[in-house]
């Protein structure tokens, strides 16, 4: 599909560390349209992060992307020199970041953080940066933008510095929004502000986001689609409206299952995923998984499953070996109607 | 601001008090006294005691520190027991080239300290750290005196560059050029011990840094690695740094002892040796209470200071 804004292939990416080399994100494959919002989630360690930080090429000294590709646009930003990816980060695509708190420099004002970007990427005069500056910072709801501007962080609250994260990430009209858990570290009622305000500029701007979080309330509530991550591998990708219906994959189940709900009776236990993500230089042999899985069977301590499409139309895939049936039966209907 | 910058020098104004107290028994508990090491071994027992009597040294010890204490107070810093100059004509005479002399030791020392930190930060654990850090280990273990000697036997008597010492040449014109010459292997036999210490707190200073959110932040937005370190890791290292530079500016006043006397620069350090080889209590009290004016400024220079380097601190 050309309308892809961004394609990811089969991304693998690795640290380096002094025993070696590990494996931190693995296969992970997905698309994203202009516009669309993808929702990433997993558990801490799942690779989320690593995923997104790879798109943006800012994996660290240790860090690389080992296979793959990353494709915004025709270029392959797994390829691209370090000076061209400095174009795009902050231009094409732009990031905000789980702790609103510590992401900005506290030595240096809103105005000067905010005009330092619109400075590098527009050609505006120092001027007119900083009337853009204002302007960007009224669109996300801060009052008294003008004096705001001349403030320190930490005069801010969280809420109000993830505002001014959320003005400076969308100054160059990026075509992609990564988000790394923007609303982790806010207040419930922060939390909702926050959600609305990325919703009504995605309205406005037609930006694709990449939603990381592991609060699947978030996910459902912004994301049109949705990756599952488990021990650097995608285990599960689906509309959100299908996975939130019919979670498939035996991680998704339990996550979906581990949300309180206030409707369930005190005296009920909350359902947990026993166990642990395993570590990267430890992963189980088969499904990644099957440590921890109520179904696993022979074949899942043994053999490593692929990504199985379950639906017609390639939207629904699920990593895991209890499907493969129905992955075959999907194969027969497709090629039967390709005959007919 | 001011009412905190003037609050500060109030409560300042009984710690000198305090200081000038015992500096005062000190220098008075020091075995001999400044007759006994100035009058020639001919004097008699009667001579010595006219002296002393003179001098005021037969008074209770107390009479003697009101008497100073009020010269003090009246601006009066008293005359040298042992050249009979007054104490502030000499003080001034040498502040001069203590100044100069340590003025340009601790530039040196920051230009050499702060580039070689960073660059041993960014790239910790590489073959420029280890060899930064193993100079800076050699800096702060090398004595002064021997690096002293060093400096003046390789470049003044091998290599015939630099003068042994002295801040003109004798007989010479002067002129800035000449005192320039001499400047140079003192301010970096000086620099270089600065350099040595200052360059572990810069390292330790930017590698706290390099791992804050706010670079990742800054390198999202597209800047290019060299702005990231020097705008916005720098400016937040150097505000631990500000403490070390203000440990550094009584230096300036006291002088560096050692160095002066190997090199024979005219400055306080050297005044200091001859005042207390000749017990010239007045030079020597005027001394301390000078050092300690300087600790005691540099205190609330630095913590001025800090509130310009980070915004979050404000006194009030």
């Amino acid at each position: 599909m050309s309308s892809n804004l961004l394609e990811v292939e089969k991304l693998q990416t690795a640290f380096k560390n002094d025993k070696g080399e590990v494996i931190s994100v693995d296969e992970v494959t997905f698309n994203l349209k202009p516009g669309e919002t993808i929702g990433i989630v997993g558990e801490s360690g799942c690779g989320k992060s690593v995923t997104s930080l790879s798109v943006m090429r800012l994996l660290g000294k240790s860090g690389y992307i080992k296979k793959g590709s990353i494709k915004l646009g025709g270029n392959d930003l797994a390829q691209l020199p370090e000076a061209h990816m400095r174009h795009i980060r902050g231009n094409e695509i732009s990031m905000i970041f789980q702790e609103p708190m510590t992401s900005l420099n506290p030595v240096f004002t809103i105005g000067n953080q905010m005009m330092e970007l619109i400075l590098l990427h527009m050609k505006l005069s120092k001027k007119e940066a900083k009337m853009y500056a204002i302007e960007m910072l009224k669109k996300v709801g801060i009052p008294r933008a003008e004096e705001i501007i001349h403030e320190y962080p930490h005069k801010l609250s969280g809420g109000m510095r993830q505002r001014v994260m959320i003005a400076m990430a969308l100054s160059c009209k990026p075509k992609l929004l990564i988000a790394d858990e923007p609303t982790t570290a806010l207040d419930v009622t922060i939390q909702a502000q926050i959600l609305e305000l990325m919703k009504k500029l995605r309205q406005e701007s037609n930006t694709a986001i990449m939603m990381i979080s592991h609060d699947l309330g978030v996910i459902a509530e912004m994301a049109d689609k949705v990756l599952v991550m488990y021990a650097g591998q995608v285990v599960e990708e689906a509309d959100v409206f299908a996975l939130f219906d019919e979670p498939k994959h035996p991680y998704t189940k339990g996550l979906m299952e581990s949300i309180p709900h206030l409707e369930y009776d005190s005296h009920e236990r909350l359902a947990s995923i026993p166990g642990t993500v395993p570590t990267l230089k430890h992963m189980p042999k088969g499904c990644r998984f099957h440590t921890r899985c109520p179904f696993a069977n022979e074949k899942c301590k043994n053999e490593k499953p692929p990504l199985l499409s379950i639906n017609q139309h390639d939207e629904h895939k699920v990593r895991c070996w209890l499907y493969e049936d129905q992955h075959q039966q999907i194969l027969a209907d497709t090629q039967r109607e390709v005959h007919a | 601001m001011f009412q905190y910058i003037v609050r500060r020098i109030l409560i300042a104004l009984p710690v000198l008090f305090g200081v000038t107290i015992f500096s005062f028994l000190i220098v008075n508990m020091a075995p001999g006294n400044p007759v006994e090491m100035q009058i020639n071994p001919d004097a008699t027992a009667a001579d010595i005691a006219l002296k002393k009597e003179a001098l005021g040294l037969n008074d209770p010890l107390y009479v003697q520190y009101v008497r100073w204490l009020s010269g003090i107070l009246h601006g009066n810093f008293g005359f040298s027991f042992s050249t009979h100059q007054a104490v502030t004509g000499m003080i001034s005479d040498r502040i001069g080239p203590t100044l100069l002399l340590m003025g340009t030791a601790i530039i040196i020392a920051y230009l050499i300290a702060i580039p070689i930190g960073i660059l041993s930060a960014t790239r910790q654990y590489s073959w420029m750290d280890y060899l930064s850090t193993s100079f800076s280990f050699l800096g702060i273990s090398i004595p002064h005196f021997f690096l002293g000697l060093g400096a003046i036997y390789v470049f003044s008597i091998v290599f015939q560059i630099f003068p042994t010492g002295g801040m003109n040449t004798l007989g010479g014109t002067g002129g800035f050029a000449d005192t320039f010459n001499h400047l140079i292997l003192p301010a970096l036999v000086l620099g270089t011990g600065i350099a040595g210490s200052m360059v572990r707190y810069v390292r330790s200073s930017v590698l706290e840094i390099l791992g804050q959110d706010y670079l990742r932040t800054a390198r999202s937005k597209g800047l290019k690695e060299f702005f990231v370190i020097n705008k916005h890791a720098l400016r937040n290292a150097l505000i631990p740094i500000i403490t070390v530079i203000g440990m550094d500016i009584p230096l300036l006043i006291g002088g560096a002892v050692v160095t002066e006397q190997i090199f024979q620069w005219p400055g306080l350090g050297q005044l200091t040796i001859q005042s207390i080889g000749s017990r010239d209590y007045p030079t020597l009290m005027a001394m301390n209470l000078m050092a300690a004016v300087a600790v005691l400024l540099s205190n609330l220079i630095t913590d001025v200071l800090y509130s310009v380097a980070d915004p979050r601190i404000k006194y009030n």
